[in-house]
């Protein structure tokens, strides 16, 4: 026994030595040594049969023929995926634990000691995938989950999606038994399938189904390398559940591939230079951007383009492109800046078309929002890679130049092309517009100021005394808004309109997908990063959407995740009320019966109580606004204790 | 029969006052009930669903000129539902407007510490 105990210790070794070879990567940590297993004796009697049949539909007798035998050099199949794991750098495996990834489960927490990756106990699928999304968005990184095939993946399938149409990368392991022979009965079929991936497909980039051990190592990696090529989308890869019971005989027969980044498509270096020309000549040129900024340099590239043409820029902030506070930042100014425009450049814009046309019910064609002889230019990498079921990628929008490029990775050589354009004349003549944007831009904040004050000792609380009391006691942190749900229009976008968003991370924008239940456990995931980074985490918490989900508060209890979540508690699904209301209307029938379906009261929910339930520290429900900003201290004490914090407040409906 | 009876004078009745007086009080219930306080704050306050309404509220008869004319070809999640006179009477626009009027002018930003030393960006 002691001599197989050492040769596993030695062949471990010897594996690591060659994975650190072998797996190191420019972009990725070599691989941290892992913590050697130990076989400890039983501390519990292990379950009758009468418990296995009940968890497993199996008698306990089949279960332990299954059980593997370690011998000489051999090594357990799943602590070698973990191996994998911690060479693609995966900080977290978000999970609801199931029977048919017990070996990769039982690995993570024990041969890979629980760190890089650590096992996050996810209430639901759901959130799970929610979380990785979050995760991503404020760690620059992917995350894993890990589910069951069918019953895991169906409940993920919607964090999924809101992850495509995010185009957010994350690595989605899949347990599963692909050979009947092996499946001990009842839920073993169940949890099963022949092509378990088959029903997110058309809103995954890849997937893989790999029968060897080392083709487990290369679908990783190779997975891991498309989900993080743009433009970044999710993964699948089903682990089979024999497959991580395996005992392979020979560790060092395993190689885990050397991963090597892709180099981000950037724009064909012609139409850039067009591009540049087009946007110098232009007299009012707009910029609209959209999922461009991977990183705070991509907020520096559009700060540096803005600035070099004096051109106003329209922020559709599912990523924090423009700092909100940058006089060139002219959101408010939406309307007159497109139907003014001579140019308009859209990068990693989804809906260009809709940006540049009005859509009105019983039209077909929509009417031109621009000029008839405006310069629509678009960067993007949308037409490199989409899929046709889903209708996430839009209306086809004419324009004059369409350039496939990555927005991040080409903007240096528009800036550089805008550059060699601009002689140091028209550099002045551009730079005479900034006073005006200077002016709309101070205009437009403090028309948002005045806007503020209307209502601010109303009850149930505004929206703008939500968001600016938070704002007092947040902004001298290095903080972050993780998580607003769906939209921040559902509280009137008061943060983009009078916080000082300087930094990419500091907003990550929606659940793209419009998928109900993004909301906290994004905001947990994200947190889990920023934990990490050293930041502080808020999250404005719509009701509805905290409705879906609200074990991921359980989550950041369990995890010690530091969050400081405001409910914004307007005890409706409120847009959908105003929906209602509108045909309601429209067929002249009244509104009375609007709230039929769309209220979330009688009862009213008491999210404090229900958050103090699973732990976390808790304030209100706060129906006085004079009660709020001193809750919220409270809270914020809480969570730079490296707690999650949730304070209740009854709002208006925005 | 009974019942139109009943149902004629409660109209009516409801008609000679607005027409002799518009009720606060009933205009503030309506703002409630007919659903302007979800787009336009309890208090006409406005949001990014809905114009604010006050201080300085519309005439009544403007605010019907107003809500009987929306575009009924726009989405209606851009716009402004429209409310015919079958569904909300000149009457209880009259009250509506009694009530926005009713409303105490807002406090100023440079009263309010959290808004008071807010300053724009360069």
């Amino acid at each position: 026994m002691a001599k197989s105990k050492s040769n596993l210790e030695v062949g471990r070794r010897k594996f690591l030595s060659r994975v650190a070879v072998a797996g190191a990567a420019s972009a990725i940590p070599a691989v941290s040594q892992a913590t050697t297993p130990v076989v400890k004796p039983a501390t519990a009697l292990p379950p009758s049969a009468a418990q296995m049949t009940a968890e497993f539909g199996a008698p306990s007798d089949q279960l332990a023929e299954a059980t593997p035998k370690v011998v000489g050099q051999a090594c357990h199949a799943s602590d070698f995926m973990v191996d994998v794991l911690k060479t693609l750098n995966i900080d977290h495996v978000f999970s609801n634990p199931g029977s048919s990834f017990l070996g990769l489960h039982e690995s993570i927490v024990n041969y890979g000691g629980n760190t890089k990756p650590d096992f996050i106990t996810a209430m639901h699928e759901e959130s799970a995938a929610a979380m990785a999304n979050g995760y991503y968005k404020a760690a620059g990184k992917p995350a894993a989950t890990l589910a069951h095939s069918t019953v895991g993946l169906q409940h993920a399938a919607m964090g999924i999606y809101n992850a495509w149409c995010d185009r957010v990368p994350m690595i989605n392991m899949l347990g599963n038994t692909l050979d009947l022979t092996k499946r001990a009965g009842g839920n073993d079929w169940r949890h099963s399938a022949q092509d378990p991936v088959g029903m997110v497909r058309d809103f995954i980039k890849w997937d893989d189904q790999p029968t060897t051990l080392q083709g487990f190592a290369e679908s990783m990696v190779h997975g891991y390398k498309i989900a993080m090529t743009p433009p970044m989308e999710p993964i699948a890869i089903v682990v089979d559940s024999e497959l991580q019971e395996e005992v392979h005989a020979d560790r060092s027969t395993l190689v885990i591939p050397k991963y090597t980044p892709s180099v981000p498509p950037a724009g064909e270096a012609g139409a850039v230079k067009e591009t540049a020309r087009l946007l110098v000549q232009a007299e009012r040129p707009v910029i609209i951007v959209d999922r461009m900024a991977r990183s705070e340099n991509g907020m520096k590239l559009m700060i540096e383009l803005a600035e070099l043409l004096t051109c106003p820029v329209l922020d559709l902030n599912s990523r924090q492109n423009l700092p909100n506070m940058h006089f060139l930042n002219q959101n408010g100014q939406r309307g007159p800046l497109i139907s003014n425009a001579d140019v308009v450049l859209g990068i990693e814009v989804t809906d260009f078309w809709g940006q540049v046309n009005q859509f009105a019910r019983g039209e077909t064609l929509g009417r031109r929002r621009v000029k008839a002889d405006a310069k629509l230019i678009t960067i993007g990498v949308a037409d490199v890679y989409m899929k046709s079921n889903y209708q996430d990628f839009q209306r086809y929008a004419p324009v004059d130049i369409s350039i496939s490029g990555d927005g991040e990775a080409t903007l240096p050589a528009l800036i550089e092309a805008v550059k060699s354009a601009l002689s140091n004349e028209r550099k002045s003549a551009l730079a005479m517009r900034a006073d005006g944007f200077r002016k709309k831009h101070a205009d437009a904040y403090e028309a948002s100021r005045q806007a503020a004050a209307l209502g601010w000792d109303s009850s149930p609380v505004s929206t703008s005394r939500l968001c600016m009391d938070l704002w007092q006691v947040i902004k001298d942190e290095d903080w972050a808004l993780v998580s607003v749900g769906a939209s921040a229009a559902f509280f009137s976008n008061w943060p983009h309109r009078l916080w000082n968003i300087d930094r990419h991370y500091r907003f990550l924008g929606f659940g793209a997908g419009g998928g109900v239940g993004y909301g906290l456990p994004a905001a947990v995931g994200a947190a889990m990063a920023n934990k990490a980074l050293g930041r502080f985490s808020v999250n404005i918490q719509c009701d509805g959407d905290f409705m879906y989900a609200n074990g991921a508060l359980w989550t950041a209890a369990h995890h010690r995740v530091p969050l400081l979540t405001v409910m914004h508690n307007n005890r409706a699904y409120g847009q959908e009320t105003m929906l209602i209301q509108g045909v309601a209307n429209r067929r002249e029938r009244g509104i009375e019966n609007s709230k039929i379906g769309t209220e979330i009261d009688n009862p009213p929910i008491n999210y404090a109580k229900l958050a103090e339930g699973m732990g976390v520290w808790s304030a209100g429900p706060i129906l006085d606004p004079a009660d709020l900003a001193p809750a919220l201290k409270r809270a914020v004490a809480v969570v730079k204790k490296g707690l999650p914090a949730l304070v209740d407040v009854v709002t208006q409906t925005r | 029969m009974a019942r139109l009876l009943v149902i004629g004078f409660v109209l009516g009745a409801t008609a000679i006052a607005s027409a002799a007086e518009p009720s606060v009080k009933r205009g503030r219930d309506l703002y409630m009930n007919v659903g302007c306080y979800l787009c336009h704050g309890t208090e006409g306050q406005g949001s990014g669903a809905g114009l604010k309404l006050t201080p300085d509220p519309l005439p009544a008869e403007a605010i019907a000129n107003f809500i009987r004319n929306t575009d009924p070809t726009t989405p209606s999640f851009a716009a402004m539902p429209s409310y015919s006179e079958k569904v909300l009477s000149d009457a209880d626009v009259a009250d509506i407007a009694a009530f926005l009027a009713s409303i105490p002018a807002p406090k100023s930003p440079d009263s309010i510490p959290a808004l008071k030393d807010l300053k724009p960006g360069k």
